[in-house]
């Protein structure tokens, strides 16, 4: 008999494809319709942030980050800032901690609420993005209501953040938290006891906490496996060690238990948020050292000295002293951490920029391994990926 | 319904016995064609509603112009074959696919005689035609020359002919009850009110029917075949324009065939729900109990996840095909016992 020579199927999946989550291409090898390899390719969305942000002030940079990750946008911002401060050594005021860290945990619901509905859209369920965009929408007011923008906010500044909060967000922003349970409630109900949402989930793209660690996953990733780290807990930065709220850890590692995780950290972040609103006391916003934050508009018009600095920051920006320095954040993907090198001038030396979606994206191959190609959109969409941080 | 319209003429001629029949021809699929754009409205808005939207309300009064603003944009679009496919089977396969699912209205009545064709093997007919729907879609997923299609295809295939198993068990339940397999013998066997309907007997293999009907249809959660998350839209990627309204017209016509269907087989198609509303005539009581079945469609396509290839063949396979076939042994065995099975005429 002649041998046949069988041939694995090649399959493209993406860049356009609609559960690529943006530009994602993954050659696929398939036999039959189980995964034999993926590759994922990255690049389609590289924008060269790291080089151009050395070429920019720091204040400049700023709006970078809130390219990167542009489903959370403020949590980027607050590594670079928490970088800048360090090597700076400058305080931030307390009530500047304190909306930083509330704008933070919005950020994680934004997030959150975007890849939870997206999830359930790829295993087929298209109803709960539009209840979960619904509420998104309402976040997106209040990050307005705030920064001016509802997607780039560019809030964050070195020191603290631009401006304080205008009056009645802080009622509205507690009102909402009274109202959220009851949607995500609803979406809840269509989804975690549906036997089909269980099956497509269950048991695929299973990592031990080993596995998680060896592949550097941070965040839910690592969480849903079972290992209890966060960073705002092991390392708390800001004033999360005043904060009272538990860390979500999920069993055994699949996508279910990372879907499970991200509704239990929605329900956390919401403690903190009415946390954050009932603690949070008065004061500036933004720290009171010139050599870092623009004078106050009223005191330039009688001192001179306040006009010099005000003029010093604009044209030349910040000057940095020299050294490195990591600075991470529990964003709502995972770690994200910027490595800073400053020598000293008004510019970063260097920037380096550390994005959990990248590290868990290059996981796609061992955890896809061995499923059925339906399995890759679970896979994929429990990861958590964004585009804008994978390629920078 | 073709020897009242040639009754009609007065006058015996096979031309005119000709006209009475493309007459009753048009008279079902004219309509059936309107009801089509309307339907595809009726299913984007209850979705609509179901997610917090409006759904389409521009074209026309409340949006109602819509199909026809898509069907007319899809006309005068071009028709794009794409290289290396093979153009005959490509272009045959929405014709296929369209043609299928008209053809099997043939056999359902409408009310007491208003029917193309009162087959004395009705039952049989639809089964067979419906089988023969697989070939449109694996005829398109193989021409199209696109691996995306071509997963669509092969895994439709393997669908529909699964879930046909069941749905054959499920009808050999009722035609037991009846003792024929003429459609309009059914619907004269649950006459006399909602309580005799075969859905109340019947209730596990309506469920198992009506599972099988979506998968029959490829709609949520079993519609695999155009999986957007994996295959993008599986066997319909490459197809534009007519070529796609074909298609499309077609899925929709055969949801609402089994809609149909399913008003003759479990809600006494035609008959009113009770005596006292016989007034009425049969026609509304067939047409709202079509929208009632199209109604539950559209629900479910809201409401719920996709499964995956391997647990859709699972459920056919291991959970529906020995459920129904116990449930024929079961009906077949009550029966017996109580001696309630149709006299033989």
């Amino acid at each position: 008999m002649a041998e046949v020579d069988i041939k694995n199927y090649c399959l493209n999946f993406g860049p356009q494809h609609p559960a690529a989550h943006g530009v994602l291409r993954m050659v696929m090898e398939l036999d039959g319709e189980v995964v034999e390899r993926v590759d994922p390719h990255i690049g389609l969305l590289h924008r060269g942030t790291e080089k151009l942000i050395e070429y920019k002030q720091y204040l400049q940079a700023m709006p970078y980050f809130d390219r990167l990750d542009y489903v959370a946008p403020m949590n980027q911002e607050h590594a670079f800032v928490l970088a800048i401060e360090k090597l700076m050594g400058a305080e931030v005021p307390l009530r500047g901690q304190y909306i930083r860290v509330l704008f933070s945990e919005i950020g994680r619901v934004l997030n959150h609420l975007l890849n939870l509905t997206t999830h359930a859209m790829d295993v087929g369920a298209l109803t709960p993005i539009l209840w979960g965009f619904e509420e998104r929408e309402k976040l997106m007011v209040f990050y307005e209501r705030i920064s001016g923008a509802r997607l780039h906010a560019a809030y964050f500044r070195p020191g603290g953040v631009h401006q304080d909060m205008p009056a009645g967000l802080a009622e509205d922003i507690m009102a909402w938290t009274e109202t959220f349970p009851a949607v995500l409630a609803d979406m809840e109900a269509l989804l975690i006891d549906n036997r089909i949402f269980k099956q497509r989930n269950v048991d695929i793209g299973v990592v031990s906490a080993e596995d998680a660690f060896a592949w550097g996953f941070s965040g839910p990733m690592l969480r849903g496996s079972g290992v209890a780290w966060d960073l705002r807990k092991s390392q708390p930065y800001e004033v999360y060690d005043k904060m009272d709220f538990k860390v979500a850890v999920g069993k055994n590692g699949d996508c279910y238990d990372r879907f499970m995780l991200r509704i239990g950290e929605i329900y956390e972040s919401l403690k903190i948020i009415r946390q954050c609103l009932n603690d949070m006391p008065g004061g500036p916003v933004l720290s009171i050292d010139n050599k870092i934050a623009p004078p106050r508009r009223a005191d330039m018009k009688v001192s001179m000295e306040a006009l010099i600095h005000h003029f010093k920051l604009y044209t030349e920006g910040i000057r940095v002293p020299e050294g490195e320095v990591y600075a991470a954040v529990e964003a709502p993907k995972g770690e994200f951490g910027v490595y800073l090198v400053s020598d000293g001038s008004n510019k970063p030396y260097r920037c380096k920029i550390r994005a959990p979606g990248f590290v868990h994206l290059q996981a796609m191959d061992f955890m896809l391994k061995g499923h059925m190609l339906a399995d890759a959109p679970a896979v994929l969409g429990a990861m958590d990926i964004v585009f804008g941080e994978v390629d920078r | 319904m073709v020897e009242a319209i040639y009754s009609l003429f007065g006058v015996e001629s096979p031309l005119l016995y000709l006209t009475a029949i493309v007459l009753s021809i048009l008279a079902i699929v004219l309509p059936l064609l309107i009801s089509v754009a309307f339907a595809v409205y009726f299913d984007r808005k209850i979705w609509a509603a179901v997610q917090m939207r409006r759904g389409p309300n521009v074209v026309g009064p409340f949006g109602l112009l819509q199909s026809f603003a898509d069907g007319l944009k899809l006309f005068v679009k071009e028709t794009v074959v794409p290289a290396g496919a093979n153009k005959f089977i490509f272009l045959m396969a929405p014709m296929i696919t369209f043609t299928l699912a008209l053809i099997a209205w043939a056999v359902i009545p409408f009310d007491a005689g208003m029917m193309i064709s009162d087959l004395n093997v009705g039952i049989l007919y639809i089964l067979a035609i419906s089988s023969l729907g697989v070939y449109g879609i694996i005829m398109s997923g193989w021409a199209s020359n696109s691996r995306y299609a071509f997963l669509g295809g092969l895994r439709s295939a393997a669908q529909m002919v699964s879930y046909e198993v069941s749905i054959g068990f499920v009808l050999v339940c009722v035609l037991m009850a009846v003792g024929s397999l003429n459609l309009s013998d059914v619907v004269n066997a649950q006459s006399g009110g909602f309580w005799n309907w075969y859905f109340i007997p019947f209730f596990p293999i309506f469920i198992i029917f009506f599972i099988s009907a979506l998968a029959e249809t490829n709609r949520p959660p079993f519609d695999l075949p155009e999986a957007e998350a994996e295959l993008v839209a599986g066997y319909q990627v490459e197809y534009s324009s007519m070529a796609f309204a074909l298609f499309f017209l077609g899925e929709y016509a055969n949801i609402l065939l089994m809609s149909a269907v399913m008003a003759v087989l479990f809600f006494g198609g035609w008959e009113a729900p009770i005596p006292a509303l016989d007034f009425i005539p049969g026609i509304f009581w067939m047409l709202a109990k079509i929208a009632f079945g199209f109604w539950m469609f559209a629900m479910v396509k809201a409401f719920v996840p996709r499964y995956r290839y391997d647990q859709l063949m699972r459920l056919g396979w291991k959970v529906f095909l020995p459920l129904s076939l116990f449930f024929v042994v079961f009906y077949a065995g009550i029966m017996v016992a109580f001696d309630l099975l149709p006299s033989q005429g």
